[in-house]
């Protein structure tokens, strides 16, 4: 875990972290960037492959139109100005699982350009600006190890190679690890939200690299960057930063100065390492791409994409927040996922009353979710269980307690709510005597409403049956409840 | 139209598209037999040419079997005869039934390998067809293998070939020109009836004009690339070597049209060339270009062209001068492009996949550059220096965009002229096949032999070299028909004009 810092406080305080991230991004379309070949993830290495994705002599990219529609539908909801037309252009390097040379990537004409996302910040919200967003390639794998001879090979596994990628490069707005982490679950929600991608930092649909540096407060120009490479996962870039703000001011406090370089984190350390590689010092000789023409995505093609763009979780919240009369917690928890989202809303709708159904959520559902160690997806109680509970507690017929009991039972059977209930719900009173005993308690506590029956106004008659209901604790048979109540205010 | 079949210099048969394939359709011949033909010719000549790197007999054979299958099925002459109809619009199938076809080792073809003249890909064996490969395939070509060009088609002699060079079949002593050194000799030779080619600068016309055949340059995005292994993507065509501008006609029918793999060819629609050929030229205006007469014009290369130009007026062409004033900076701007793109299409010969690979080297940067060095050679590795240097940062705005920029001026040129004039004439190359050696030590007197054909590269349009006369020695000389964007069969009119007028005066000698 990160080493403690040696320095105080006070000094800490005279200085401002400046830092910019620059996010990748897989797209989830079906075939890759530039061929037909599939982008799933997971299969047999280098059985995804073509003359194209492998760079075979002669080969030719043609582009996805998928990939420019998830692409261009981010870049809308990061706020980007969509450029009509961008151009692809070659990034040249040499490394064994680039096999063109090159990567296809958008250099001086993006698609997208000066987007934005507002993140929670201490003082309300804070905007954090979006330089660019483009479209390119992804690289193959290089397996350096798991392998017998892993001392002396490396390994390549050119079926990731080609897939769609956008990146997505913030201005220097940020200026907290705890920022960078905001900034980072705004991106990935909003993208998970689009659905342009499953932003599975496991599988590497999602990669992050992070451009910080130091100066005091009140400085204007920036300090020597130190780029953080290739960290994977949010916590880690929160905790990787934190570090090399730390390190970046020791080193100036030490009178030295910051080397701009590229670094690497070590989750087990806790620390960053240089990376001191003349990889560095690299001209990547970008030019437009001659063998596809400028991407251009006219203003009709740009309204079909938006036409798709779902509500996104910002405007989610709000509404929300209004129309089920909620607490913001319980938005920000209930639009955790678009799906999950979806599903309460369906649930609310179909339930008597929405606020109900949020409390069960908050009040039920997320503790034992988090001690089951389950996400929200996983969840053996599905939003229209949830519903289903939500009404029988509305209507009485099920007590808090008896209701806490049955959502134990799902957790432990794995079973949805509307299953348990059908199964375990405590047998209904079909005894003549119990329920006439019941009935007549609550004639004799209400003798204006038998004298509004018997006066001619029958329809009372639902009025007893509810109270009755309720007496039983909603365990009275209704069909022999509403036989004998008729017959009792009858007879 | 003059007689179709000619003896040329070996005892080998020169045959046309239309006569080859009559042959086989009426059954004169099997296309087994006449593809047995052409390669007892190949075994015959070509140790003295040099043209092939690489024979698909087997590949050939099957295809000719087939062929012969359906020709007995009577298949063939239903789908119509060609020499008949002379319609290739109604030759509903197999316009290409049993003809001999040889293709530059710059294209893929399964069953062959695929060197572009290289060492660095020395057996290499692709896994697909080109485009271009496929369509003649489909079209009932019998493709006979692999002919040698300068390597990755970079050179105007095919004295960069890491497999020798090819000798000009007009005069041994003499280079056939290059790139597509070889598919000009082949079809010069009567080693194939037709060719495949690749011109980036030149490379079809140039060697065409040296050779004495035709050679055809389709407007770019015409005829898809993919297959191409490339030298520089936004200059790079593939078309054919003929014996006459007819056959160009029908090739050039077969191989265009919008390719769902390559992003950059044109989904223009495609006329009937070969009937395009049946409109005289008469009331066509031939522009003149002033720049293309220069100094370094050989005076017998200048003298056959103006009588050229004189016969085209006799067929009632008008001829006007026109201007095209950014030529002399064509070729300076080419090799900044050119290279530019080279460097970089040529990053993926790098030892890792496939063709050779260094295998003494203790890094992988040693790797790299030991596999460069010994797969590359001398001209090959000066453009891929020549094009690293001018993408580099505090280069680029100087050279790369700079030329970029000439480029958009030379197309205006062409653009304006072409609001005058419907074709422009000039010679392919400034002077007849020089002598194997003569140049190889002199880069920039090479570069010089792509001075008039670089132009129609870098402008996107389109173009063709015919035989117009022969200097003295009895070299080919050969006249160039520039036209407009996807203006073929304008080009192909007039060429066709050209061609008439050479053999009556050839007749007539």
């Amino acid at each position: 875990m990160p080493a403690t810092s040696i320095l105080s406080p006070e000094i800490l305080a005279k200085y401002e972290p400046v830092i910019g991230l620059e996010v990748h991004v897989q797209l989830l379309t079906e075939t890759k960037a530039f061929c037909g070949c599939s982008a799933r993830f997971g299969s047999a290495p280098n059985t995804q492959v073509c003359p194209v994705c492998l760079g075979l002599p002669g080969a030719l990219p043609v582009l996805n139109r998928r990939a420019v529609e998830f692409a261009t539908l981010a870049a809308m909801a990061l706020h980007c100005r969509i450029n009509e037309t961008s151009v692809f252009a070659r990034k040249n390097y040499f490394y064994p699982d680039l096999p063109k040379g090159y990567q296809i990537s958008q250099f001086d004409k993006p698609l997208g350009e000066h987007g934005w996302i507002d993140v929670p910040a201490p003082a309300g919200t804070k905007r954090i600006g979006i330089t660019r967003l483009h479209m390119e390639e992804d690289a193959g794998k290089s397996m350096h190890e798991g392998f017998h001879d892993s001392r002396e090979r490396t390994y390549i596994d050119l079926n990731r190679c080609g897939t769609p990628l956008v990146e997505i490069v913030s201005e220097p707005d940020i200026r907290s690890a705890d920022e960078a982490y905001e900034y980072l679950t705004r991106i990935k929600e909003i993208l998970l939200y689009t659905a342009v991608s499953d932003c599975n930092m496991e599988e590497g649909s999602l990669r992050c690299d992070a451009n910080v540096s130091v100066r005091l407060k009140g400085a204007e120009k920036f300090g020597a960057k130190a780029e953080v490479k290739n960290v994977n996962s949010f916590r880690f870039v929160r905790a990787a930063l934190e570090h090399e703000i730390e390190r970046q001011i020791e080193v100036i406090e030490a009178g030295g100065r910051v080397v701009q370089e590229s670094r690497l984190y070590n989750s087990a350390e806790g620390r960053t390492y240089s990376m001191r590689s003349k990889e560095q010092a690299h001209d990547y000789r970008y030019f437009p791409d001659p063998d596809l023409p400028p991407l251009v995505v006219s203003n009709a093609w740009q309204e079909e994409i938006r036409a798709t763009m779902p509500e996104l979780p910002e405007a989610r919240r709000e509404r929300m927040i209004d129309e089920y009369e909620i607490t913001a917690q319980d938005a920000q928890v209930l639009t955790s996922s678009r799906a999950f989202a979806d599903q309460f809303e369906q649930a609310a709708k179909a339930a008597k009353s929405p606020k109900r159904v949020a409390n069960l959520v908050q009040g039920e559902l997320v503790g034992r979710l988090k001690a089951a160690g389950l996400e929200l997806a996983q969840s053996p109680i599905s939003m229209q269980g949830i519903a289903q509970a939500a009404d029988l507690a509305e209507s009485g017929a099920l007590s808090s307690k008896m209701l806490k009991q049955l959502f134990d039972r799902c957790f432990e059977t794995g079973e949805d709510f509307g299953v348990v209930y059908e199964r375990e719900k405590p047998q209904q009173i079909s005894d003549s005597g119990a329920l006439e005993k019941m009935i007549d308690e609550v004639i004799a506590a209400n003798p204006k409403q038998v004298e509004q029956y018997r006066g001619g106004k029958k329809t009372v008659a639902a009025f007893f049956v509810g109270q009755a209901m309720k007496l039983s604790k909603g365990q009275a048979n209704p069909a022999l409840l509403n036989e004998l109540v008729t017959k009792k205010l009858d007879g | 139209m003059a007689e179709l079949e000619l003896k040329s210099t070996s005892n080998s048969t020169r045959r046309t598209i239309r006569s080859a394939r009559h042959a086989i359709v009426s059954g004169e011949t099997s296309a087994v037999a006449l593809a047995d033909s052409y390669y007892d010719t190949i075994a015959a000549e070509d140790p003295k040419i040099h043209a092939w790197l690489a024979l698909s007999r087997e590949r050939a054979t099957a295809q000719a079997h087939r062929i012969d299958d359906l020709a007995k099925a009577g298949d063939l002459a239903k789908a119509g005869d060609l020499a008949k109809s002379g319609d290739l619009a109604n030759a509903e199938a197999l316009p290409l039934a049993g003809v001999p076809i040889g293709i530059k080792d710059v294209l893929v073809m399964q069953g062959a390998p695929a060197t572009a003249g290289s060492k660095i890909l020395e057996n290499y064996r692709p896994p697909y067809d080109a485009t271009a490969v496929a369509k003649l395939a489909a079209a009932g070509a019998v493709l006979l293998g692999k002919l040698n060009c300068d390597e990755f088609a970079m050179g105007s002699s095919n004295e960069n070939s890491a497999y020798g060079p090819v000798h000009n079949p007009r005069s041994l002593d003499r280079v056939p020109g290059g790139s597509s050194g070889g598919s000009a000799a082949a079809v010069a030779a009567n080693m194939a009836v037709a060719t495949l080619g690749t011109d980036t600068g030149g490379s079809i016309r140039q060697p065409a004009s040296f050779c004495g055949v035709v050679g055809l340059l389709p407007t770019y995005g015409r005829v898809s690339r993919y297959g191409l292994i490339a030298f520089a993507s936004s200059l790079d065509r593939v078309g054919p070597f003929t014996h006459t501008v007819e056959d160009a006609a029908i090739l050039l029918g077969i191989l265009a049209g919008p390719d769902p793999m390559d992003a950059t060819s044109s989904g223009a629609a495609v006329p009937d060339y070969a009937a395009a050929l049946g409109t005289p030229v008469k009331g066509l205006r031939i522009g003149i270009p002033d720049e293309y007469f220069g100094e370094g014009l050989d005076p017998e290369v200048r003298a056959a062209v103006e009588k050229t130009a004189d016969a085209l007026r006799a067929a009632g062409c008008t001829l006007n001068k026109v201007s095209l004033p950014h030529t002399r900076y064509a070729v300076a701007t080419y090799y900044v492009l050119a290279t530019a793109e080279a460097s970089s299409n040529l990053a993926r010969f790098d030892g890792v996949r496939y063709g050779l690979r260094a295998d003494d080297a203790a890094s992988l940067s040693g790797m790299y550059r030991k596999t460069r060095d010994q797969g590359f050679g001398k001209e090959v590795k000066r453009r891929i220096l020549l094009g690293t240097y001018v993408l580099s940062a505090g280069y680029y705005d100087a050279y790369y965009r700079k030329a970029q920029q000439v480029r958009t001026l030379l197309t205006r040129d062409f653009l304006d002229a072409f609001t005058q004039v419907d074709a422009i004439l000039t010679p392919t190359a400034p002077t007849p096949a020089f002598r194997l050696g003569e140049k190889t030590d002199d880069p920039l007197a090479m570069y010089l032999a792509d001075i008039y054909t670089v132009t129609a590269n870098l402008a996107g349009i389109c173009g063709i070299s015919v035989p117009c006369g022969n200097s003295k020695e009895g070299l080919p000389i050969g006249a160039q028909i520039l036209g407009k964007h996807f203006d073929e069969a304008t080009v192909l009119r007039v060429a066709n004009a050209v061609e008439q007028a050479h053999r009556g005066g050839q007749a007539q000698r």
